[in-house]
């Protein structure tokens, strides 16, 4: 081998059962016969050790009995080549098959290959300005889209007739059938929570029967309709952002827009009615189910009967309670709404895009919930209802 | 060629597009007559479908101005726009049909928006388009029930729905096999001479565009806009550019097979 040069990575073998490879001398230069049967499942014979310690030298190679073979002995001739390449020193293989020296040629030699381009190293402003501009962007999509949307509504209240009732109820079914089951357990299962917590600290004090209060009072003012618009969230507001993404894949989208008809009024107006209408419902639903949660963790563990349970709760919860929980409920529901038609129909065509929109719809609609719920939380507190 | 009147219907003036920083066409001018078959050919890449994104309204070009019937397309408002739109349908590469509905409820939606047909005219209409595009009786069947070409037919019925004076098509043959591609192309022959539409069809199938074209232009990604504007059968006899001779004849045949004299070559391996 000549000086620091070596070969790329010198497997630690010796040539295989299959493949054969002999070096000769021919002249000053080294001959090197290939025979044999070489499969790329046995490993890559090594030139060091075809070739033993000595100066670079001119290799000829030459077939000898050589059976069948693949692309490892297209990478043994590249390796060779590669080494002859940097020792400056001639690599011969005319004397291989037509089809052999033609693989090896469409392997372009390191020095000539094209380095792949790596991105300049960007400086912190530009990665900034790229933000702000991606950002931007994103903003506007969501304003024009937000405006699409009320130019919609505007439109649905001056022609009801033109609006899409029956794709509006068959999404308030979907939206019921797909949130009910989850809805029950959950507003079941945070009613016993809160109960058990309650529970533990008012014993002490012989108030136990104020669970009922504190039960009531979370429930139907926050934790029913919040805990609804969070699984609407998961189920209907990612089903919307996955149909309204895979048909923008599919250019239904497109093509409805190319017949004059506007996509927001035909596919996204009537899921928001729909999610908006059902919302307050499923909130109603979950507020009772709380209640019931709370009353069985109350009968059990504290010996509070029922009829007790209910006339406490009905003392303590007001309908202005009922009434802040369910009117929230409205926004939430619009919100589960803009966020998936929203990421559904921005969505990148692919199935990445779809799925991106589709978690993307979820997180959305969770933190405009929570956001609508904190800034309800300080106008209520103002009006002091 | 055919003797079509000389009135053009579609007018493209110094059309500049692409996407974000990417210019894909310059300065593009173009002018189709009214009953013209119309092929937009070229390479991958070149920028066809970019310009039919344009033409329907789906890309916003950077300047330029597109007319159909003397009427500005990129600068009309709203009520314009939509007027413009009733003229022409489009058939998409993939299609493009509303999965949630059949087939006669995706024809009957563009005359329902644009239309005050009662509903027994509109099924009426539906009707007749199937029968058309060869699709009788299947007006009840979701697009997924139907194989491809069929769903190629189906999505040229809706394009028809409103009898368009202009048709679009986007790779009519793509995914579709020789024979059925060759039905297709009756098809289109078949609407073209019975209604006197005017077809833009975009499509690298030479079979196609020899079989329909009154006229085909060609654009080329590095020039960026046309190279050659003409009937299919003189480009390829006479254009002088290679690129232009070379697509509209890719005849040529391939080297022979290589003998091996020592043995079986290149085998892939099979354990």
């Amino acid at each position: 081998m000549a000086g620091n040069l070596s070969l790329p990575e010198a497997r630690p073998v010796i040539p295989t059962a299959t493949a054969q490879v002999q070096a000769g001398v021919n002249g000053s230069d080294r001959q090197v016969t290939i025979g044999g049967d070489w499969e790329l499942s046995e490993r890559v014979p090594s030139w060091p050790t075809v070739l033993g310690k000595g100066p670079a030298v001119n290799i000829l190679v030459i077939p000898g009995k050589l059976g069948k073979w693949d692309t490892s002995l297209v990478l043994f001739l590249v390796h060779g080549r590669s080494w002859c390449a940097a020792a400056q020193k001639r690599f011969n293989i005319e004397a291989l098959p037509e089809n052999l020296q033609t693989l090896l040629r469409q392997v372009p030699e390191k020095a000539t290959a094209k380095p792949i381009m790596k991105a300049a190293a960007r400086s912190g402003w530009d990665m900034a300005l790229d933000f702000a501009t991606r950002w931007e962007h994103k903003a506007r999509q969501n304003v024009s889209f937000l405006g699409e949307c009320t130019l919609g509504f505007m439109g649905m209240a001056k022609h009801p007739r033109r609006f899409r009732w029956l794709d509006c109820l068959v999404e308030m079914q979907r939206c019921w059938a797909s949130a009910l089951p989850m809805v029950s357990l959950v507003s079941f299962l945070v009613g016993v929570i809160l109960a058990f917590q309650s529970a533990v600290q008012l014993q002490q004090f012989g108030a136990a029967i104020y669970v009922a209060d504190l039960v009531g009072l979370s429930v139907v003012r926050e934790l029913g309709p919040m805990m609804a618009a969070f699984i609407v969230a998961g189920g209907t507001g990612a089903r919307f952002a996955a149909q309204l993404g895979n048909m923008k894949v599919d250019d239904e989208i497109d093509a409805l827009e190319t017949v004059g008809i506007s996509s927001v009024n035909f596919l996204a107006l009537p899921r928001l009615v729909a999610v908006t209408v059902m919302m307050p419902i499923l909130a109603l639903y979950a507020n009772v189910l709380g209640v019931l949660g709370g009353m069985t963790v109350s009968a059990v563990m504290l010996n509070i009967p029922a009829s007790a349970y209910w006339i406490e709760t009905q003392n303590r919860v007001g309908f202005s309670d009922l009434a802040t929980g369910l009117f929230k409920c409205f926004f939430f529901g619009l919100a589960v709404g803009l966020a998936g038609c929203l990421r559904g129909m921005k969505c990148d065509r692919s199935a990445a895009g779809v799925g991106t929109a589709t978690s993307s719809a979820v997180v959305t609609g969770i933190l405009l919930i929570v956001l609508a719920d904190a800034l309800f939380a300080v106008i209520f507190n103002v009006l002091r209802i | 060629m055919k003797n079509n009147p000389a009135m053009p219907v579609i007018k493209v003036k110094d059309l500049t597009c692409g996407y974000g920083d990417n210019v894909v066409l310059r300065d593009l001018s173009l002018a189709v007559r009214a009953r013209e078959v119309l092929f937009v050919i070229g390479g991958s890449g070149c920028g066809k479908s970019t310009l039919l994104r344009c033409l329907i309204g789906l890309l916003k070009p950077f300047h330029g101005d597109i007319a159909y019937f003397g009427k500005s397309f990129t600068a009309a408002d709203t009520g314009q726009r939509r007027d413009i739109l009733k003229t022409f349908g489009v058939l998409y590469q993939n299609n493009a049909l509303w999965s949630s509905m059949t087939l006669a409820e995706n024809i009957s939606l563009p005359l329902e928006e644009h239309t005050s047909l009662s509903r027994a005219d509109r099924e009426d209409v539906v009707a007749l388009k199937l029968t058309e595009v060869g699709l009788t009786g299947s007006g009840e069947l979701y697009p997924a029930e139907l194989s491809g070409g069929m769903q190629k037919r189906a999505a040229l019925a809706r394009a028809l729905a409103l009898d368009p004076a202009i048709v679009f098509f986007d790779e009519p043959s793509e995914g579709l096999d020789p024979i059925v591609s060759r039905e297709m192309d009756q098809l289109i022959r078949q609407v073209s001479d019975n209604f006197g539409t005017t077809m833009i069809i975009v499509s690298h199938q030479l079979s196609s565009i020899f079989r329909l074209a009154d006229r085909v232009i060609m654009l080329d990604h590095d020039t960026k806009g046309i190279i050659a504007e003409g009937v299919p059968a003189e480009l390829a006899a006479t254009s002088p550019d290679p690129r232009v001779k070379d697509f509209l004849n890719p005849g040529g045949d391939l080297p022979k097979r290589t003998n091996d004299p020592l043995g079986e070559g290149l085998n892939l391996v099979t354990k």
